[in-house]
This record gives C-alpha cells, structure tokens and sequence, in this order.
C-alpha cells in the first residue's frame, strides 16, 4: 500500500493547519509544563537482593546495573537537592552490598564506592565506605584487589590511617592467589611499613619476598634489592 | 451519526474478539492476586492489594487495547475491507476520526470496568480520578496503536512501536534525571545525549504523571495536578489522531 501515495500538496490546508496547531500546542504544553521541584531526599531503605532478584525477572545483570543508575542519579540530577556526600552512608553502603550480591561479577559497585562515595571530604563517611570495599574483597579476592589496592592509597594519603592502609595491603598480600595481581599490589604493605617507621618488619618481608624466588622480573627484583639495601642502611648499628 | 455506527461497530467487534471475556478475566485475576498477596503481607494488607491490582490492570488494560486496535486494522487491511470502506460517500477524515472514536469507547468502557474492583479498597473520589486518567491515557494508546497500524501495514512492527512510544512517555522523566546527573563527565557526546533526551522528551507524553497508583492509596490528587495530566494525554491524543489523519489523507486508494 506504501508508495502509493498521493502528492503533499494535495492534502487539504486544514488538514496541514491542523497538524502543525496541534504540534504546537502540544510543545508549547510540554514547556509549560511544571517542573518536579527538587526536594532534599535521603536513600530510601533498599530492597533486598532477593526481592531485586525476583523484580529482575532473571535479567540480575542488566538490573543491577540500573539499580546502580538509580543510585547514582540519587541526588541533585534525580530532582533532590541532597548531594551524594550527605546522604546515609550505612543506607548506601546496604544499597551497594545488595546490587552486588545481585550480580557478584560486577565491578560497578566497587569502583563507585572506591572512586566516588569514599573520595568525600567526610572522615566518617569515607571510612565506612572503605570498609564496605574491605568486606566485599574477601568475597572474591582476586576480581576485586583493585579497588582493595585503591582503598589502601586513600587510607594512606587522604586520611593519614597508616595502620589502616597497611591492614587493607596486608589482606591483599595474605588473599590474592591470580598470577596477573601485579607485584606492586601484593607488595604494598612493605612500602607502608617503611612509611611507619616499621623497618624491620619491612626488611623481613622484603628480604623474604626475594628470597622466595617469586619474582621474576630482574628490574623488579633489582629494584627490590635496592630498596633492601636501602633498608638496611637506615637500621639502627647494633649495640 | 456516523461516528455513532462506527464506535457501535468497535464495540461489536471486541465482544465477538474475545474482549468481553479476558477482561473479566483479567479482573479477576487481579482481584485474586491481590488477595493472595494480602494473606502474604504483615502490614499495609489493604494497600498492597489495592498498588498491585491497579498496576496489573493498568497494564493489562494498555496491553489489550493496543493488540485489539492493530489486530483490527490489519484484519481490516487484509479483508480489502478498508477499501470497501473507503468506496463509501464518507470523507477519510470521518473515517478516520470515527475509528478512533470507536477505539476510544471501548477504551472508555475497559477503564470503567477496570475502575470498579478498586471501590473494594479505595475512596471513590480517587478511583473516579484513576479511572478518568486511564480513559484517557487508553485513548492515546488506541490512537498511538491506529496511527502506527495504519502507517505501518505490519502486525509486529506497529505492535512494537506503540509499545516503545508507552514505554518511552512513562520513563522519559527518569531518563532525563539521570541524564543531567552530576557524576556524568560533561563531554561533547554527553552534552549531545543529554540534548537528544530534552529534544526527545518535549514530544512525547508524560505518562508517568498520569493514573499514577499513589492517588488510589494517599488520597486523589488536587484538581490542578489531575487537569494538567489530563490536558497533556489529551493534547496528545490530538496530535496523533491528527498525525494518523494526514497519513491517511495521503494514501492513493
């Protein structure tokens, strides 16, 4: 039937002011339209992975992944005023525990609360957001030692928690198992250590990582020797 | 008149289509969903009922109007009957319009059956404005479902298109909140994205503010909220019953 049309110009005028009044009308509604006032909202309680699971109706991957959406545009851009930094963390926290639980494989979850809700100015809401990473990690140490590793950096240098930052280093020396963990991750806390002051827990590791004949690579282990040396010359003498 | 025989002839034709026995089923159905859910709950019994058998008849209402408008005008397509039709001494806007009109009655019909079971749990007040609300937001449906059946001509793509153009005007409103999100990076492409989104949504419905299920269970909403969402689906419906009518004018029978 297509193709068999009738030329434009033989459509009746009314018909063409008609269609361009009433399209008009329509935007000229939409943009009048009121706006939804942003209002200051905290995250609601989640619902439980079992009930994202059953909502999800067997798609867990893709819901996950819109729940995080949801998540994220939980603020300002979602017609709220209160910006992600002042929201219940412990709520959020909750909200990251079930969306991961919904789809484990997912780093989507990990990444946001190591790079964006524990990057707040806020001590207390930064450190509840590193332990939730810190928990999380033992579930499957070796898909998620970097946002672990990036925890520990933040533990380090944004809230001067040396003892923490080394814990965090530790559970990644102690737990990752893959061949392609890279050795400046699972070597972490001994540079931590040297920063403590702790030089000769640090030289003890050190000394027994090469001594373990893991390392492979000569620069690496050349480096590392290096930093042995380095260790020892700033040992108290023995008395 | 003629548009009286047209809307008679809808309706004839949704009984003997199947329609007059899936809705009631489709009621009860939902009715007793709703109860089996409100053995389920510990709290808010009535309310849960009331959300969960509103959004399944909503849908369903939508569902089943939009299959029966496209089924209709391909059954009539196929038949030569629209040709038949259009040999009469009837103007194409006539035509037209009183399909629609037809549709749009029966649309009418199913809110109000739909309505009825929600007086076991809600106010009258509120699910006289839900029922007035899905009247509406059913005619826009059953003109989105003859604008697409007729420009169309095939079953599956005129089906998937009034779906999507739905599915859009109820969840347009979040795209665009997640759009303008602050932790989206303000890059060219996100910018273009983000303008496609506003472009997009000044023409389409906002459906999301229509027979919204919170009137049946915190009360119906202030007469401004309900004309303005009214207005919309009825502008609206305008716009694609005039849509469907310069398509329609157009064609070379």
């Amino acid at each position: 039937m297509r193709g068999e049309e009738r030329p434009l110009a033989a459509l009746p005028t009314w018909l063409w002011l008609g269609l361009a009044a009433v399209l008009a009308v329509h935007i000229g509604w939409r943009a009048l339209e009121p706006l939804a006032q942003p209002r200051e909202l905290d995250l609601p309680a989640p619902p439980s992975a079992a009930a994202l699971r059953v909502a999800s109706m067997g798609e867990a991957e893709a819901t996950a992944r819109v729940a995080m959406l949801y998540l994220q545009a939980f603020d300002y851009g979602a017609g709220n005023l209160t910006p992600y930094r002042k929201l219940d963390y412990r709520r959020l926290a909750e909200w990251l525990d079930h969306i991961l639980e919904l789809d484990p494989r997912s780093q989507y979850p990990l990444f946001a609360a190591a790079r964006v809700y524990a990057e707040t100015a806020d001590e207390t809401r930064a450190r509840l957001m590193l332990e939730f990473v810190y928990r999380e990690f033992f579930v499957d140490p070796d898909r998620r030692w970097p946002w672990l590793a990036h925890a520990a950096l933040l533990a380090k240098h944004r809230l001067q928690d040396l003892a923490l930052a080394r814990r965090y280093a530790q559970a990644i020396e102690q737990y990752t198992r893959a061949s392609d963990v890279p050795l400046w991750a699972k070597h972490m806390e001994i540079f931590i250590l040297e920063d403590m002051n702790e030089l000769e827990a640090a030289r003890i590791m050190l000394g027994g990582l090469l001594a373990s004949g893991t390392i492979r690579d000569p620069a690496e282990a050349r480096f590392l020797a290096d930093r042995l040396k380095a260790l020892e010359a700033r040992r108290p003498p023995a008395r | 008149m003629q548009a009286a025989i047209f809307i008679r002839l809808a309706l004839i034709e949704a009984r003997r289509g199947g329609l007059a026995w899936l809705a009631p089923l489709c009621i009860a159905l939902g009715v007793a969903l709703g109860v089996f859910l409100a053995q389920l709950a510990i709290t808010e019994s009535r309310l849960l009922q009331v959300a969960v058998v509103a959004a399944l008849l909503r849908l369903s209402a939508v569902l089943m109007l939009a299959a029966q408008v496209v089924s209709s005008v391909r059954r009539e397509a196929d038949e030569r009957r629209l040709e038949l039709l259009l040999a009469l001494p009837l103007g194409r806007a006539t035509q037209y319009l009183g399909r629609l009109a037809g549709f749009v009655a029966l649309g009418v019909v199913l809110a109000a059956c739909f309505a009825l079971p929600l007086l076991l749990w809600s106010p009258p007040a509120a699910v006289l404005a839900w029922a007035a609300s899905l009247a509406l937001e059913l005619a826009l449906v059953a003109a989105a479902a003859l604008f697409f059946a007729m420009s169309l001509t095939q079953l599956v793509p005129a089906l998937a298109a009034t779906a999507g153009l739905y599915v859009l005007a109820r969840s347009i409103s979040a795209v665009q909140a997640i759009a303008s999100g602050p932790l989206a990076e303000h890059s060219l492409a996100h910018e273009l994205g983000r303008g496609t989104v506003s472009a997009l949504a000044f023409l389409l419905p906002t459906l999301d503010r229509a027979t919204r299920t919170e009137w049946l269970l915190y009360g119906p909403p202030d007469s401004r909220t309900l004309s303005v969402a009214l207005a919309g689906m009825l502008i609206y419906t305008a716009l694609l019953a005039m849509a469907g009518l310069f398509d329609f004018q157009r064609r070379a029978l």
